[in-house]
């Protein structure tokens, strides 16, 4: 190999060095292809009972059914539904919660170890404790993933506006600004793209919470769907939802991606 | 003569950390004139920083005095504009409105901050500049804008903590010419602080020269250099003599530093 391709070669497998978009895409398609491949493959080779593992094909057919029959979106509906009001819940409870306790120690003493203690619960354990309280409807379904997701994203935005830098906080004093115009002008605006990052972390989070809320006991909704399939040994169906849940993931996180690069186009513009 | 712009005496200041007390200060007495020039060096963690930043009111302090026209400092005020090290310039606003941001706190009228802000970015240079964001600027470029921020609004003294540190050579002797123009248009009281000599020099009326910790005013040297100043200067006898006294007054601190240390372990 000539020596400049070499170097070329190296360039690209060293440690943080960037590669074309249409690389990174390309890529990140290839594996989803291959799995499909090798998933195809492997049914067809009948090594596996399609009770166990289903191929591609009958999970394409089992989801264009009820695609038809409207039942896959009436699922998919009500379930963006719970997770966007249950994530928005605890996004507009949390923000203002962890800016605080992010920006005075003693508000931190009086809600960091708590939050920490809570957080440190498992959430599943709390299921039967909403169905208690809440009864099976969408208001025990939003209790699951506020549970979830508010505690851990108090921590996160602590965090993330503990790291805006000390400086920026001496600028205001300086300008006599006072403490909640500090707070509002520059505190907040300079920790808002890691809060952004944290948001879409929970997120993901958020998902698992509402699925597990759908599974115990639920009357609609894509986990309902699932527990209801298990039943009926309908695994096809079990995978068809599953590559559901995965697509709207990768779609919600893909998009709040996309908003937060456009939100802070100023970090990087070059 | 009238009394002067910042009187610092018998200023001490120590620090409890976990590992118990660090003395950064002790005993400073130091008094910058009306309109002077003044810059404060020293071996790095000797508490110049510390100064400033008590100077500024960002700080407090244990024992001692610092008063600024007459009146004790005792928190930040207009009246001091300060530069830091890191040009802390807010990252979601371009260079323009980081200059408004300051106007705005200031309490200008909203009519008349467009105009001041780009008054200030012409005067360090920085037209066409106006909106660009941090991310865009080079370091000069953000200290520049910087200075114009700390200037806007007129504050009669300025605090620059290392502005230059970052910057490469050549940018930073950019940079000092440019300070020193604008000093000479615009003047004001400066309290500098480096650990670059000959910046120190270069700028100054007088350099105050700092002890290792405890940080106190060892000496000050006055710089009875022509102005205006430009870079031919450097080379010429007179600059290089000064250069070379303040340079041995801080390697004589150095060494009796060193020493102690032996002495110790």
């Amino acid at each position: 190999m000539p020596p400049a391709n070499r170097r070329a070669r190296r360039a690209r497998f060293s440690v943080g060095a960037h590669i074309p978009a249409r690389e990174f895409l390309l890529i990140a398609l290839c594996v989803f292809a291959g799995l499909a491949i090798a998933w195809t493959a492997f049914t067809a080779g009948g090594f596996i009972r399609p009770l166990f593992l289903p191929s591609p094909l009958q999970v394409a057919t089992r989801l264009a059914d009820l695609a038809s029959s409207g039942q896959l979106f009436a699922d998919m509906a009500i379930s963006i539904y719970r997770i966007t009001l249950g994530f928005l819940i605890s996004t507009v409870a949390a923000l203002p919660i962890g800016v605080l306790i992010g920006s005075y120690r003693r508000w931190e003493a009086a809600i960091e170890p708590f939050v920490d203690f809570i957080r440190y619960m498992p959430v599943v354990a709390f299921v039967p404790l909403t169905i208690l309280w809440a009864g099976t409807g969408d208001v025990q379904k939003l209790l699951i993933i506020f549970i979830g997701t508010f505690f851990q994203q108090v921590l996160l935005v602590m965090d993330n506006v503990k790291s805006v830098p000390r400086d920026f906080i001496n600028l205001g004093r300086t300008l006599q600004m006072p403490e909640w115009r500090i707070l509002q002008r520059i505190v907040l605006p300079s920790a808002l793209p890691a809060i952004w990052d944290s948001m879409r972390i929970s997120l993901g989070w958020a998902w698992t919470w509402l699925v597990v809320a759908e599974l115990v006991a639920a009357t609609s909704g894509l986990g309902y769907r699932i527990t209801t399939a298990q039943r009926f040994f309908q695994t096809d169906l079990i995978f068809g939802y599953l590559l559901i849940l995965g697509i709207l993931g990768l779609a919600s996180d893909q998009a709040m991606k996309f908003a937060g690069r456009k939100l802070f186009r100023y970090l990087d513009v070059r | 003569m009238a009394a002067d712009k910042l009187v610092i005496s018998g200023l001490s200041k120590t620090f409890c950390t976990d590992r118990g007390q660090t003395i950064a200060l002790q005993g400073v007495d130091l008094a910058i004139g009306h309109n002077e020039f003044l810059a404060l060096v020293g071996t790095s963690g000797c508490g110049k920083s510390t100064l400033l930043s008590i100077a500024a009111g960002l700080e407090s302090h244990d024992d001692g005095k610092i008063s600024i026209d007459g009146l004790p400092i005792e928190q930040p005020g207009l009246d001091r504009g300060v530069v830091f090290q890191n040009y802390t310039l807010l990252p979601w606003l371009s260079a323009l409105h980081n200059v408004e941001f300051a106007l705005r706190a200031a309490g200008k009228s909203a009519g008349e901050i467009r105009d001041i802000a780009q008054d200030h970015l012409n005067l360090v240079g920085l037209q066409g500049f106006e909106n660009a964001f941090p991310a865009e600027l080079s370091g000069g470029m953000k200290q520049r804008v910087a200075i114009a921020r700390a200037l806007s609004y007129r504050p009669s003294m300025l605090l620059m903590d290392e502005p230059f540190g970052a910057l490469d050579a050549l940018t930073r002797h950019h940079m000092q010419e440019l300070l020193t123009n604008i000093w000479d248009k615009h003047r004001l009281t400066v309290l500098f602080i480096t650990h670059d000599v000959e910046e120190a020099v270069y700028l100054s009326d007088r350099v105050a020269v700092m002890s290792n910790r405890p940080g106190r005013i060892k000496s000050i040297i006055a710089i009875d250099l022509p102005r205006p100043r430009h870079y031919d200067m450097v080379s010429t006898p007179s600059f290089q003599k000064l250069h070379r006294q303040i340079l041995d007054e801080i390697r004589s601190e150095s060494l009796a530093a060193a020493a102690l240390k032996t002495a110790l372990d």
